[in-house]
């Protein structure tokens, strides 16, 4: 996608590529002052203080004491959920039902945790979680291999599914819910984590974060060599980018299929057991667990433009408009303002490359660049016997 | 056993049920007639959930200032086509992908009139039934199809309309002839990305009028509410997969999927909540997993176009 600039990187910029990548940082810095500009401007327009508004953003990710750390803590799952998200979408499955697959996924490792004790439960408490995401989006895979049924619709209605399914597990004693006697309404809670399943704090400068943070970090360094430097990345490479180039080279369509959206699933899942186990909804699963994190994920890996390191950064963006948009409500400003700021973004981020390569067809160079991601879903691949 | 088929007699005898899913059905028709041309030119518009949420928040907004229902139902058909051309110009014109585009503008949109509604609030009145003199007395049925308030009637030119663009006009002859085989249009002279655009933007248009229809005309409804639409919009793709991409399924699949979000809504049954309300969803997976496979969709379905690629 950045051909351009890249291909200058090497050697000695001459001029007129190093001018194609000013053009390039240009493009993409003005999108993202225009979306934010957006931003701004639609809070003055209802009335808000738009310096505040940035202020208090701030002052919630970053400034406050002991702020940044939250801002690890909620980029953690964040970070992982866009690392499926990128698996998926490398073989060209889009899954868009990640908030679904962290809930089940945190609903089973509440399971686990509350029923095991112990070092290795908490090991246990993040397999169940995968496991648990994996078998959701599962189901979508089943869905879209066997009757062909788009996995963009069925990801998306398993979410609603999710969480009707979680609220299930959470009314039912035997299985989630915490009963306590003599109480006469009870609520649809689970019962608290003990120590032991908790994951370790690090403590940095006043500001603490799970290790599972640095976790995240490492696996987003697994599934970029896991996708770069693997066989099984590669077929996913392939698979994603031409599925019929991909089933005469001998891929197995669907084995590679079903494991991206299962690995996909699995690591939303996994998202659902760290948000657990480091303490969210006070170290218990509750109805609306996963709180769009699922959906905040999702928008991660589109910003990163599907690079696993990339990530990481915009993940932490991300982390910051959640815990600065908590800090808003001193301003009088809506808190949905943070979801329409992410969404402006993904769009600023999305534009840039579309329209160089728009550019780049237009003035004849051939199509050197495709902004696609979806495998026709449509065309079923069909093999000369 | 009995009391399953005593509870099934009840739904299928009570008045109220047959109302409720007409209401369901039409909002749901109005947005899948307008996914069933887009998908004929071969866009899967996972967008038309921000159509309608852009078409109903910006209707009852409208009603607000004019308090007049057809302006205000102009006002939601005109958001409607607005956000269908962000999702038309991006996914067919920088042809970034279409599913990203509709998923970006599904949380875009929402937020967007969650964020507005605190400033501009929604007011929406609260309608009245128009009954069509002697037809409404009809038992059972009568009510449901001929005492409804009357923006709901509307449905009724709109699907011969559509029917009648895409099969008797030489608009419509292209319009499926992109969704099928871009190439083969595209050297025929058709200029298939602005077909498609064009597509996108009518089901914008239908899918606006449908979110105005919805927090305008609908008895029990009372007002505008973010939640409203519900996924209303994947429903009506799921009832254009159910329907095998022709309009008399699509509005066959309107009414089945109406019917179980009246019968969701009625909870004439005693089943477990959580099962109920996840009902319509699940019926939704079932019915696209039983019909995605047999039926023969538009060939180029959520493919780009780009001229020489392939």
């Amino acid at each position: 996608m950045n051909a351009p600039a890249r291909r200058s990187s090497a050697g000695i910029p001459s001029r007129s590529s190093a001018r194609r990548a000013a053009v390039v940082v240009g493009l993409y810095v003005g999108c993202v002052v225009a979306a934010l500009a957006v931003a701004a401007a639609l809070v003055a327009m209802t009335g808000g203080p738009w310096r505040k508004v940035l202020s208090a953003l701030l002052d919630g990710s970053l400034r406050n004491p002991g702020r940044w750390g939250t801002t690890l803590l909620e980029a953690t799952p964040l970070l992982i959920v866009a690392l499926g998200v990128i698996v998926a979408t490398r073989a060209g499955l889009v899954n868009i039902g990640q908030e679904g697959q962290l809930a089940v996924g945190a609903a089973a490792a509440t399971w686990v945790a509350i029923n095991f004790s112990g070092p290795i439960a908490l090991i246990g408490v993040f397999i169940a979680g995968f496991l648990g995401g994996a078998l959701w989006a599962g189901l979508a895979a089943v869905l879209r291999y066997w009757r062909k049924v788009p996995e963009v619709i069925s990801t998306l209605l398993l979410v609603f599914i999710a969480a009707q399914f979680t609220g299930w597990l959470l009314s039912r004693s035997f299985l989630l819910m915490h009963y306590e006697k003599g109480v006469m309404n009870q609520v649809q809670t689970s019962k608290q984590l003990d120590p032991a399943t908790r994951v370790g704090m690090i403590r940095v400068a006043g500001n603490s974060f799970p290790w599972t943070a640095v976790a995240a970090v490492a696996a987003a360094v697994a599934v970029g060599v896991l996708l770069q430097r693997t066989r099984w990345g590669f077929r996913l490479t392939m698979l994603g980018h031409n599925p019929r180039t991909a089933q005469r080279i001998g891929v197995p369509i669907v084995l590679a299929g079903a494991s991206a959206l299962m690995l996909s699933g699995g690591l939303a899942g996994a998202a659902g057991a760290a948000m657990l186990a480091a303490g969210a909804g006070g170290y218990t699963f509750t109805p609306g667990f996963s709180n769009n994190v699922g959906w905040e994920g999702l928008l991660v890996a589109l910003v990163a433009r599907n690079r696993p390191l990339a990530c990481i950064p915009v993940a932490f963006v991300f982390a910051m408009l959640r815990t600065g948009s908590g800090f808003l409500s001193s301003t009088g400003v809506s808190r949905s303002i943070a979801e329409v700021v992410r969404a402006l973004l993904v769009l600023a981020m999305l534009v840039p490359p579309a329209l160089l390569a728009l550019r780049e067809r237009r003035q004849g160079r051939g199509i050197a660049a495709v902004v696609t991601i979806a495998e026709p879903l449509a065309v079923p691949v069909q093999v000369a016997q | 056993m009995s009391i399953v088929a005593n509870t099934f007699s009840d739904v299928l005898s009570s008045e109220a049920i047959y109302q409720s899913m007409i209401r369901f059905a039409v909002i749901l028709a109005f947005a899948a007639v307008g996914e069933w041309v887009a998908e004929r030119a071969g866009t899967l518009n996972i967008s038309l959930e921000s159509f309608m949420i852009g078409g109903a928040y910006s209707a009852a907004v409208a009603y607000g200032v004019w308090h007049s229902i057809p302006a205000a139902l102009a006002v939601g058909a005109l958001i409607g086509i607005v956000v269908a051309a962000v999702q038309a110009w991006l996914s067919h014109w920088l042809t970034i992908d279409q599913f990203v585009v509709g998923l970006t503008l599904n949380i875009l949109v929402l937020g967007l009139a969650l964020f507005l509604d605190t400033r501009w609030a929604a007011k929406t009145p609260v309608p009245k039934p128009t009954q069509i003199p002697l037809l409404h007395r009809i038992p059972l049925v009568g009510e449901a199809l001929f005492g409804q308030p009357w923006p709901m009637l509307l449905i009724i030119p709109l699907i011969p309309l559509a029917w009648w663009l895409l099969f008797r006009t030489r608009w419509g002859l292209e319009i499926r002839s992109v969704g099928d085989n871009p190439q083969a249009a595209d050297v025929s002279g058709i200029h298939v990305n602005k077909r498609r655009r064009q597509a996108i933007l009518f089901a914008g248009a239908c899918a606006g009028l449908g979110g105005g229809v919805l927090v305008l005309g609908q008895v029990g409804i009372n007002g505008y509410e973010a939640g409203h639409i519900g996924l209303k919009g994947i429903i009506a793709i799921a009832a254009v997969i159910f329907g095998g991409w022709t309009l008399r399924g699509t509005v066959i699949g309107c009414l089945v999927f109406g019917y179980f979000f009246a019968f969701q809504q009625a909870k004439l049954v005693d089943i477990n909540p959580q099962l109920n309300a996840s009902l319509p969803y699940i019926v939704a997976l079932a019915v696209t997993a039983i019909f995605a496979r047999r039926t023969r969709q538009p060939r180029a379905l959520a493919q780009p176009f780009i001229r020489g690629l392939t």
